[in-house]
């Protein structure tokens, strides 16, 4: 009878076939409440990598900008001269800027067409024996970390080309764009092998059907089949390339010069690490604005980058 | 066949068989080079003391330890986010513009240079959040850069977990997250795996981002310690050893270590693909 007349009242415990509802549905209730949490959780580390592009957005934006307005963008970005320590410093990033394109179109020049062969021989004619060799060793040169690249240049690299060229010093432009060329080469082997297999079957047999020889067939047939496959990967490597930083420090030289063939220059990314720890006021204000000049160009490749990926999808 | 097609055949044979060559010519004089280089300068003085400059010795304890640590913090914090995402994205989020928001991010940060994160991660983490130069501000840095890799490996290890496995969670009474702790997630272990060898592969080989978040000190920590305090890892000796200090003796010894590791993670990452492949049988 009592517990007829108490409405929902928790202060003592039912008992019976109602009680057994009841606390089913607050267990629901719970468990409903419990899965809406853990799916506001996942949400939010959902969202952690949508904050972190902010973040760095907007740092590199808000440090990067005092010292451009200060300078000038025209005299920053097209300024001949970088000389930050002097009496009166010049802020002039135009060495640097190309620097980095010239460096990064040298690299592609040498390392594309030479990781595109090889990813036609790995996809195509190579055996099963021969890729499961080449294939791993590819995927060690990626795995190797840049300054031992960097280092192995600065030893084989720098001293053979002073040797070959018969310069004073070996280290600068041309040594640091065949580092960059190697180092890109795996990650253009790994990303047209994997576009080269993609390619239908039916197609390369049609051809050989036709009469054409193998090497025809997987030059004219198979590569253009896969060419926005390829072209990401050259876009990737242009993406690797121009940020490459400590590689390049190790055997460019470092020395503010417009880039010529033999000259000791900085790139972008270098001319951010090689000043960094010991600058001050203005002249770091500009490292940043260097910076953030260096992550525009890898927003513009990285939506060329997209752009070529969705041509594909088409 | 015209003289012009087999010229044709031939060069371009000729081309591919030199670039491969090339390509694994190269591969193997680093390999061979940086063995014969460091290898005689690798002792056990080396590998188990810290830097003295009065006795004008090299060791190089500090520094590996110091890479353990850093992966270890990173690892702890990536995995969490990392798997985090990767399940919001397959298994709850509904929003297809969301969704594509959140790749698009995960895309941006994988093609973010490293010498940017280094140079953000010293504005965020040193100095705005005041961590200053330490391990942990540089295990902060990395967790940023490796998310996306984590995000990726286990995004793609959850969308090949058959759907019938969750209906059967479902079906039994499990509720969403009861289904995705006990079914889905034991079955995607393999990409989760994956992920973070390919991890540890990046964070042993990194140094642009660590040389201004985590610093160049070379003192002898235990872990909590280490992580509040500046200290190099192998990469960033290397560079210092090498390009500082002219001890190249010492820089190759460090080369063969992070050549070794390397081969230790692509040891294993082949061998879990291997491992896993076509273990999920019925889908």
């Amino acid at each position: 009878m009592n517990d007829q007349v108490r409405p929902e009242g928790r202060e003592k415990p039912l008992t019976g076939p109602k009680a057994d509802a009841a606390s089913a549905s607050r267990a629901k209730r719970g468990r409903k409440l419990t899965e809406k949490i853990v799916e506001i959780i996942f949400l939010v580390l959902g969202m952690v990598s949508v904050a972190s592009v902010i973040v760095i957005t907007a740092y590199l934006i808000i440090s990067g900008l005092p010292a451009i307005k200060q300078i000038g963008l025209i005299n920053f970005l097209f300024g001949k001269e970088w000389d930050s320590t002097a009496a009166d410093p010049k802020f002039g990033i135009l060495p640097f800027i190309l620097t980095s394109v010239y460096g990064t179109a040298g690299a592609v020049v040498i390392g594309v067409p030479i990781g595109f062969l090889v990813a036609v021989f790995l996809s195509k004619v190579a055996s099963k024996k021969v890729r499961s060799i080449i294939e791993p060793a590819v995927g060690l040169l990626a795995g190797i970390p840049s300054v031992v690249y960097g280092l192995v240049g600065m030893m084989v690299l720098v001293p053979g080309v002073r040797k070959i060229f018969n310069i004073p010093d070996g280290s600068g432009f041309f040594s640091a764009m065949v580092v960059l060329s190697i180092m890109i080469l795996p990650s253009i082997i790994k990303v047209s092998v994997t576009a080269l297999d993609a390619v239908p079957k039916e197609y390369e047999d049609g051809s050989l059907a036709l009469g054409a020889t193998p090497e025809e067939t997987y030059f004219r047939v198979s590569v253009p089949a896969a060419k926005s496959g390829i072209a990401a990967a050259v876009v990737l490597g242009v993406g690797r390339a121009i940020g490459e930083a400590m590689a390049v420090m190790m055997v460019a030289g470092n020395v503010a010069n417009m880039p010529s063939l033999f000259q000791s220059v900085r790139f972008l990314t270098t001319a951010v690490s090689s000043e960094l720890s010991y600058s001050s006021g203005l002249q770091r204000q500009a490292l940043f604005s260097i910076a953030l000049v260096l992550f525009f160009f890898i927003m513009m490749i990285n939506a060329f980058l997209n752009l070529v990926l969705k041509h594909k999808g088409e | 066949m015209s003289n012009r097609r087999k010229l044709y055949r031939c060069t371009v044979r000729a081309l591919m068989y030199s670039a491969a060559a090339l390509t694994v010519g190269f591969m193997v004089f680093m390999i061979v080079y940086i063995f014969i280089k460091g290898i005689p300068h690798i002792s056990w003085e080396l590998l188990t003391t810290k830097p003295s400059y009065i006795k004008g010795t090299v060791g190089i304890l500090p520094d590996i330890l110091n890479t353990l640590y850093v992966i270890v913090a990173t690892l702890a914090i990536v995995l969490p986010l990392g798997v985090g995402a990767a399940i919001y994205l397959t298994e709850y989020a509904k929003n297809k513009k969301l969704v594509s928001v959140i790749e698009y991010a995960s895309e941006t940060l994988s093609g973010i240079p490293s010498i940017i994160y280094g140079l953000v991660g010293m504005l965020v983490f040193c100095e705005s959040m005041n961590f200053g130069t330490t391990l942990l501000a540089g295990s902060l840095t990395l967790v940023i850069m490796n998310l996306p890799t984590i995000m990726r490996t286990t995004q793609e290890s959850l969308k090949t977990v058959p759907q019938s496995y969750r209906e059967g969670a479902f079906g039994l009474g499990a509720g969403k997250w009861r289904t995705i702790r006990t079914v889905v997630l034991p079955s995607s272990i393999d990409g989760i795996l994956s992920g973070c060898i390919l991890s540890v592969g990046r964070i042993i080989g990194e140094s642009a981002a660590l040389l201004y978040t985590a610093g160049f000190a070379h003192a002898l920590n235990g872990f909590f310690e280490g992580l509040e305090s500046s200290g190099a890892t192998l990469t960033v000796a290397l560079y210092f050893y090498a390009k500082e200090e002219g001890k190249f003796d010492v820089a190759f010894a460090i080369a063969v270590i992070l050549l070794v590791f390397t081969l230790i993670v692509n040891a294993l990452t082949a061998l879990v693909t291997k491992a896993f492949k076509g273990g999920k049988g019925e889908n």
